[in-house]
């Protein structure tokens, strides 16, 4: 291997890295808040893609019916806990939430975005819809479970993936879709030819991972979360609402995974499955940041982003076992520095 | 009726004997495919719902145990039996590597660590020319018997159904020993194995690889009655199909195993073929009606559906085993009366810039009751887990029984004959009260999980069953012993505490909060039993609320308060006291 090809390799495990990031840290956000290991964020970057590329080909997508479905669902279920508490400020909002709104993006979805639209509003409206699931799959799947432990959750996560992707395949179909991605022409920089979709990618994910930062920092919601995360019953002593830190974590997880299935969808083949590997890679990221340390789990998303691009140079049928036996000596390294052991299933 | 259910095991494995020879090839088939699933199974019920831990890769030691035996039977014309071996083998090497690096850490790092080892093994073999790619091993030799080969389908099935009676006779004796008492305890944390002696970082690693091994048994089955290997099998959907189905039959249950893996593929084929009509051949919505199955599982029975069940068809399960009380032939030496058990000199206990503990000195000797008082956030809790080994001491000494104690963990303290109870009752809930007092006893036994599984361990159990008996006739629980010990009330449940730790044969004896939560006339109760092992030459630190019970009880008092030692004496003087009448009324009372 020549520098070059170390160049490229580099520049595009970075790449792929910076969308690992956005995940691992969304990951890292919504296990701090909630104990959930949030499986089918994968899914949902995956279906991101396949949405815009619906609307490219000027279809309604799929993603339409899966709202549908979820948000009935979700309605219900608020609905039926209202008219059971007799609350009817919580009717009202939930009417709202889960009527209102996915109503508004739907209709949107369907009539508004014509085949010649801009594509900045195709991929709004995308983002939209696959941002509205994630607080939808909260209240359908995670709320009633608030109380489980970490292990119980991660079994739901996994069953919630598993519906997704089998939903996927009913409403996109098994074929695979690459969008279209932000053109221009590559140009060179210190010596290496950098596309504008790379340039792209690395400047919305630190975008992204900034404006979280900024938000948990300095904004009142935000540090409202970080108190669900840290005391979940102490925060609702003083008065947050661990559902409403719950429902808002799983928007912005919603968000993030929207972000990087745009970022993501010019670079690669998107299929209605491959969103798993993508989230399990985000994951081995966020992992070496012990699902807690935000810069840590990025640089491990990047570091994963490397490995993944050298290992498909050297041994590309090896690509994912390598990526994921990576973690092993990372776990070692941290059940050598761990001392307090942990949960059981109760 | 009882009498009915009592043979309802008996009676299903006739029915199982026979079947074959009443249906259909093709159902045969099917049955035989749920067995090796629920061997499978039962290896996650050990590991998931035993011993609380989750694996997303469960088929990936299916695939292990089948892929290790297709390649030694096709590659090496090694026997079937030979395969078995090295399939037990390598699962339990392998499993052993992977757990000794997560199952120290939190739950869900193991659960996402097999799940990645599940998805490298699918493409490890996928893309081994040695195994066959992904076209797989093909012409594996049958499993022999005595010179005759069993070939055909329902050959195949009587095979399954011997291994799964034995794989299930086993996990049941297990389950039932010393051993399996201490694995059933690991759900709710490693806090009550530590406390009695046991390791359960090596527990837990047992549960691992145990689970590993049972799951690559079911491999070998397969391998050797499909005769026929792909990686498809044991990719990560199947991990998961194992997964749902022990948690939907009941995870803490060997029954939930055969349940859940019945239920499932039976569900599954029927739901498949019903929407294959509905929907067109490519469609995989039973999956979303499975995971939709699953969640709502989680939400309304975590527990599973054989609790269910059983309580609809066994309402209550009668004792079987009669138990005689006894006394522990080796007993540890009692400490004569006045020795000096416990002494502690000017402890100290910093937290960052907090001190909970600071400058604090006293003793304990043998047949004295110290108590204990101070408000909330005095440091009673901290010097507690300084005396019990949770916590060291930041400095100061402490010695026990003479010799000094540095960095001795809640195990070492328990064999040096320190035992304790805990503030909030930490009780396995599905066991019955004796199996919770024998676990006190766990590190009084020998017999680890290989006379275990044989039933080499009789006499150690009797003899350990027999004093539990006898300290839940001490506490006054004998009469509930065969109950489980979740549905006991608050007081009888600090009891059944006080009877598992003194099931250590302790010399000392720390108790916290004994009488929280008791009733008057229980309270009396308490404290009678606590002054007559008092008379038989025990240690007790108790720290208490209640002033009127540890007044009446103790020998001496230390009262704290900010971490200090404000009062230390005999309960008269401390009474009199005016800065402890200061701390608890007020200045100037």
């Amino acid at each position: 291997m020549n520098t070059d090809v170390a160049l490229i390799l580099l520049q595009d495990g970075l790449v792929s890295g910076a969308v690992y990031v956005l995940l691992a840290t969304a990951l890292v956000l919504v296990f701090s808040v909630t104990r959930v290991v949030f499986v089918p964020q994968g899914d949902l970057v995956a279906f991101t893609a396949l949405t815009l590329s619906a609307f490219e080909a000027g279809q309604p997508p799929g993603t339409v019916w899966i709202l549908i479905v979820a948000a009935a669902i979700a309605l219900a279920l608020d609905v039926i806990e209202a008219v059971r508490l007799r609350d009817r400020l919580h009717a009202t909002r939930s009417l709202l939430r889960f009527g209102l709104v996915p109503t508004v993006i739907v209709m949107a979805a369907l009539f508004l975005v014509p085949k010649t639209a801009p594509l900045a509003w195709k991929m709004a409206v995308s983002a939209a819809l696959i941002a509205c699931l994630g607080p939808l799959i909260y209240r359908i799947v995670f709320q009633p479970l608030a109380a489980a432990s970490p292990l119980v959750l991660l079994i739901a996560a996994v069953a919630a993936h598993l519906g997704l992707s089998s939903i996927g395949l009913h409403v996109f179909g098994a074929e695979g879709v690459r969008t279209e991605g932000f053109s221009g022409a590559p140009f060179a920089l210190f010596g290496m030819i950098v596309t504008p979709q790379a340039v792209g990618v690395l400047a919305s994910s630190v975008t992204v991972v900034t404006a979280l930062y900024v938000f948990f920092r300095f904004s009142l919601r935000g540090r409202a979360l970080l108190a669900a995360a840290h005391n979940r019953r102490g925060a609702e002593i003083v008065g947050i609402s661990t559902v409403a830190a719950g429902r808002t974590v799983f928007l912005l997880t919603g968000i993030a995974a929207a972000i990087s299935g745009l970022l993501i969808g010019p670079t690669t083949t998107l299929y209605y499955d491959s969103g798993f590997l993508l989230g399990l890679k985000g994951f081995v990221g966020a992992i070496v940041g012990g699902m807690a340390v935000y810069p840590l789990a990025a640089a491990g998303a990047l570091l994963v982003g490397t490995v993944e691009a050298f290992a498909s140079f050297w041994a590309s049928a090896y690509r994912d076992v390598i990526v994921f036996l990576v973690i092993i000596p990372v776990l070692f390294w941290r059940s050598v520095s761990t001392v307090a052991p942990e949960d059981g299933l109760e | 009726m009882t009498r009915l259910i009592r043979f309802a095991p008996l009676l299903a494995l006739v029915v199982a004997a026979a079947s074959p020879v009443l249906l259909p090839v093709y159902q045969v088939e099917v049955i035989t495919y749920v067995m090796i699933a629920t061997i499978a199974c039962l290896g996650l019920v050990l590991m998931t719902g035993i011993a609380g831990m989750v694996s997303f890769g469960q088929a990936a030691f299916v695939g292990l145990g089948a892929y290790v035996s297709g390649y030694l039977s096709t590659r090496l014309g090694c026997s079937a039996w030979i395969g078995l071996v090295g399939a037990v083998m390598t699962a339990g090497v392998v499993a052993g590597l992977i757990g000794a690096v997560t199952v120290r850490m939190s739950g869900h790092y193991l659960a996402l660590t097999t799940l990645c080892f599940g998805i490298s093994f699918y493409f490890l073999v996928g893309n081994s020319e040695m195994l066959g790619r992904f076209n797989g091993l093909t012409g594996i030799a049958p499993v022999s018997v005595g010179g005759f080969d069993l070939r055909s389908e329902r050959q195949g099935y009587y095979l399954a159904l011997v291994t799964i009676v034995l794989v299930m006779a086993w996990c049941r004796q297990l389950l039932a020993s010393r051993t399996g008492r201490v694995l059933r305890s690991l759900r709710s944390g490693p806090a009550i194995a530590e406390t009695f002696g046991a390791n359960a970082y090596l527990y837990r690693l047992m549960a691992f690889v145990l689970a590993a091994v049972i799951s690559s048994i079911a491999g070998w089955l397969y391998a050797h009655v499909q005769r026929f290997l792909s990686p498809t099998p044991f990719g990560l959907t199947a991990s998961i199909d194992y997964l749902f189905m022990t948690v939907i039959g009941g995870s803490s249950q060997l029954w939930g195993a055969l349940l859940g893996a019945s239920l499932v593929t039976i569900i599954k084929h029927e739901l498949q073929d019903l929407l294959k009509f509905v929907f067109g051949p490519t469609t995989r919505l039973e999956l979303l009606v499975f995971a939709a199955i699953m969640i709502v599982v989680l939400q309304k029975a975590r527990k599973g559906l054989w609790p269910l069940l059983e309580q609809r068809i066994a309402p209550k399960a009668a004792p079987t085993l009669d138990i005689e009380p006894m006394i522990l032939p080796h007993r540890r030496p009692k400490p004569e009366h006045g020795l000096t058990v416990v002494t502690a000199s000017h402890l100290e206990r910093r937290f960052g810039g907090l001190v909970a503990v600071d400058d604090i000195s006293f003793h304990v000797k043998s047949g004295e009751i110290l108590g204990i008082l101070g408000p909330n956030g005095a440091g009673k809790t901290t010097l507690f887990n300084l005396i019990s080994g949770a916590l060291s001491p930041s400095q100061g000494e402490l010695s026990f029984l003479g010799a000094p104690l540095l960095r001795a963990s809640a195990r070492d303290m328990c064999r040096r004959g320190l035992s304790r109870t805990f503030q909030h009752a930490a009780l396995v809930q599905d066991m019955t009260l004796l199996e919770n007092v024998a676990i006190g006893a766990t590190h009084l036994g020998r017999c680890g999980l290989f006379a275990n599984s044989l039933r080499l361990d009789r006499t150690e159990e009797r003899q350990l069953l027999g004093w539990s008996r006898h300290l839940l006739d001490r506490v006054g629980l004998a009469d509930k012993a065969f109950e489980l010990a979740g549905n006991l009330s608050l007081g009888h449940q600090r009891l059944l505490e006080i009877a598992r730790a003194l099931a250590a044969d302790p010399v000392l004896l720390l108790l916290d909060e004994p009488a929280a939560g008791l009733r008057m006339n229980e309270k009396v109760a308490l404290a009678e039993l606590l002054a007559e092992l008092r008379c038989e030459g025990l240690a007790i630190v108790l720290v208490e609320h209640d002033m009127d019970f540890v007044f009446r009880l103790a020998d001496r008092l230390m009262v704290m308060n900010f971490g200090r030692r404000i009062a230390y004496g005999r309960p008269d003087d401390v009474r009199a006291d005016s800065g402890v009448q200061e701390a608890y009324l007020g200045a100037a009372a």
